[in-house]
């Protein structure tokens, strides 16, 4: 990680949400120890860590599964009925957002906005983005991603 | 420059730069706060100080809006009280409605507001998300379902104790005020001294009680029990019993303590003039080495957890006195009781003191060792004295009936912040002249300032001193002496704002008055008093004489210093 602490010489508390950002972009995900080491080299407490990093839905505690599954809960998806997707996903998968199913094939994660509101409710599986899908649909990817060997 | 307003009507003449909340203040305005507290910077985030601004299409907050030159402001209007109404309806929306089973009921803001605002129905009804009290820690404990997210205990955590323990965590209606890793409150960075205690509005955050166990040991015909208490009680209890000042509130108390069922009661700050004794010999052993300078005094277990916690690197210049409660309860169990054939295990030894972390402190001892056996906050000491039924105003008070009651006034100054330093300079200066200091008063270390700096000529040698409070203020103190600074010799440390009469066990909602009344309290006392000093108690040097040995000897650090870590067996 020292690397990555390098790019940010200048210490400032500015500088912490790049600096979360970027090590979560090579780790993945956030850890304890991670904050506790931010927190020593930009001397800001753990707490104010914790609570910028549990603030923000972009940083994550847990390891993301294989297939990291975003459902959008902006205004327009909202009200494109997103939230039936999500319960949809929710019950396919049997976690709860937030949370990676035990084989780490699967994480669900609430966002806020992708920005493709005109073709909401959107769903982003990975890289790849899904619009106005139908719930039949929803479970065929599900159920392709799973038997899908590695 | 002078800004005119127009305030109800009224015209009021208010400086540039001011917040409409100082000058409502000013003028005999009383607008309703939540999340104000006048000693931290102003959040805005609760919004009940609310007034209406003409020209404005919005509700401004008082607490943090200026004043400017045009403005005209209604506090009271209709709009304004329908917006205050509704702000208190909310708060209550998902408030545990347990105001009679709670700790603050009576001294809830909450419950002030929701009664001035006359609010009389559940308007609103939200759903009430699980969560979990954190019984964690042995001196505090958290009920996150009785927070209102005001954020003043996060803001003291911050800005005046400097730890930053507890802070908001989370997002929109999933903000809770929580620790790192949301983790139980020991396992953070909290040093237990319960100023967030008092910044509490509600029932969020309380000490862990005690006092049933006491209650228990006083009804234990087995037991024998003794209570000692800190120097900062009587005045603390003289100002809720509303008890008069020509009262004699030790003796008082002394009487009231035997009325509960306590065998025999104790000054703390007799174990405060023990620790002197101690504290001026070691460091004068310590002078010529030169080498662990500044002299850190060890009697606030806030200060010493975030020493040992934080700052490892400063632990050799702790002095390695215990705190005067652990000293006390070791002196009463070993030699007082036993001298009067009570076997130390028979004894429970309660402890009257205005700070939470004192509690934890006596947990941190073994069981079956310990010295003290319950810590108590003057708050519990006041719900004690009432549901014993004592009435303070109709006692007879009783003088001690113990041989060793009697301290000087520097023992007493331990109460407050730069009082421990006055009466150690008085004793060093004995120590290493032979004479007593002159004058004894040393007013550089008196009053209500975060910083009091001192010089004073002790042995022809100039000694450099500074007693800080408030935590936050001590840390500042620690960057500066590790950025090179090197010219004190003592460092006096408090975690609160003022040291004990502002400690976190003491009643909440004191303001600047009261903290001033109690100074003055403890600084009469060291006007009158005959013993000024430590070395001039004539129990201390008997006490010295047959149970210890000289200052700063093997027997003395086994009993009263804190306990070493063994050297590693070989």
């Amino acid at each position: 990680m020292d690397h990555i602490f390098e790019k940010y010489s200048l210490k400032k508390p500015e500088n912490l949400i790049p600096l979360l950002q970027d090590i979560q972009k090579e780790k993945g995900y956030l850890t304890d120890e991670i904050v506790d080491k931010v927190a020593d080299y930009l001397h800001i407490p753990t707490n104010r860590i914790y609570g910028v990093a549990t603030f923000y839905d972009q940083f994550r505690f847990r390891q993301r599964g294989q297939y990291h599954i975003q459902v959008c809960r902006g205004t327009s998806c909202y009200l494109c009925s997103s939230s039936s997707y999500l319960k949809e996903i929710e019950k396919l998968l049997k976690i709860q957002a937030g949370l990676v199913t035990r084989d780490r094939k699967f994480s669900l994660e609430i966002v806020n906005c992708m920005g493709g509101c005109g073709k909401s409710p959107v769903i982003r599986i990975n890289d790849n983005y899904y619009h106005r899908l139908s719930v039949s649909d929803l479970s065929d990817i599900i159920r392709a991603l799973r038997e899908k060997k590695q | 420059m002078l800004l005119n307003i127009e305030i109800n009507g009224q015209q009021v003449s208010a400086k540039r730069g001011e917040t409409i909340l100082t000058v409502l203040n000013r003028i005999g305005v009383k607008v309703p706060t939540l999340c104000y507290l006048s000693s931290l910077s102003p959040s805005g985030a609760c919004r009940m100080c609310v007034v209406e601004v003409e020209g404005l299409s919005h509700l401004v907050p008082a607490c943090s809006h200026q004043v400017e030159e045009w403005m005209q402001i209604h506090t009271h209007s209709p709009r304004v009280l329908k917006a205050r109404k509704t702000l208190v309806e909310l708060l209550l929306a998902n408030h545990p409605d347990d105001c009679l089973y709670c700790d603050r009921n009576g001294s809830c803001e909450l419950q002030v507001l929701s009664e001035e605002l006359q609010v009389r129905d559940r308007k609103y009804i939200s759903k009430h998300k699980p969560v979990q009290i954190d019984k964690a820690c042995q001196s505090i404990q958290r009920d996150p379902a009785k927070c209102v997210l005001c954020g003043r205990c996060s803001r003291v955590c911050r800005e005046v104790i400097g730890v930053a323990a507890i802070d908001a965590v989370g997002r929109g209606s999933n903000t809770r005020i929580g620790t790192t890793y949301n983790k139980g409150l020991n396992f953070s960075a909290c040093v237990k001294c319960g100023q967030c205690i008092l910044a509490c509005p509600t029932g969020a955050l309380t000490e862990r009680k005690a006092l049933q166990s006491v209650i228990e040991a006083l009804g234990n015909p087995e037991l024998y029990p003794v209570v000692q208490f800190s120097p900062t009680v009587p005045a603390a209890i003289a100002e809720e019993f509303s008890l008069k000042s020509n009262k004699d509130v030790l003796n008082l108390l002394r009487s009231a303590f035997r009325k509960m069922g306590f065998r025999q009661s104790f000054d703390t700050s007799f174990a405060a003039d023990i620790n002197l004794m101690e504290e001026a010999a070691v460091y004068l052993e310590r002078q010529p080495e030169n080498k662990k300078f500044p002299f850190f005094t060890s009697c606030c277990p806030s200060w010493v957890r975030y020493i040992e916690v934080f700052r490892p690197e400063f632990k050799d210049y702790l002095s390695p006195l215990k705190s005067p409660q652990q000293i006390m309860g070791k002196v009463i169990k070993q030699y007082i009781t036993s001298s009067a054939g009570v076997k130390p295990e028979k004894v429970f030894v309660v402890s009257v003191m205005p700070c939470t972390a004192k509690k934890a402190e006596a947990e941190s001892e073994n069981s079956g060792n310990k010295s003290v056996d319950a810590v108590i906050t003057i708050r519990e000491l006041i719900r004690m004295i009432r549901l014993l039924g004592i009435d303070l105003g109709n006692l007879e008070s009783e003088p001690s009936n113990t041989a060793f009651s009697l301290s000087s006034s520097s023992g007493r100054l331990f109460g407050i912040s730069g009082g421990h330093l006055e009466g150690l300079l008085r004793t060093i200066n004995f120590m290493s002249t032979g004479q007593d200091l002159n004058p004894v008063k040393i007013n550089d270390l008196r009053g209500l300032k975060a910083r009091k700096e001192a010089r004073i000529k002790i042995n022809k040698q100039s000694v450099n001193v500074v007693a800080v409070s408030g935590l936050a203020n001590a840390i500042a103190l620690l960057d500066e002496i590790a950025a090179g600074r090197d010219d004190f010799q003592i460092v006096e440390v408090m975690a609160c704002p003022n040291g004990c009469i502002n400690g976190g066990g003491q009643q909440i909602g004191l303001d600047e008055k009261s903290l001033k009344s109690r100074m003055k309290a403890l600084y009469d006392i060291d006007e009158e008093e005959m013993v000024k000093m430590a070395h001039k108690n004539p129990t201390i040097t008997e006490l010295f004489d047959k149970f210890l040995s000289k200052p700063n000897s093997a027997m003395n650090r086994e009993i009263l210093h804190k306990d070493q870590p063994k050297p590693a067996s070989v």
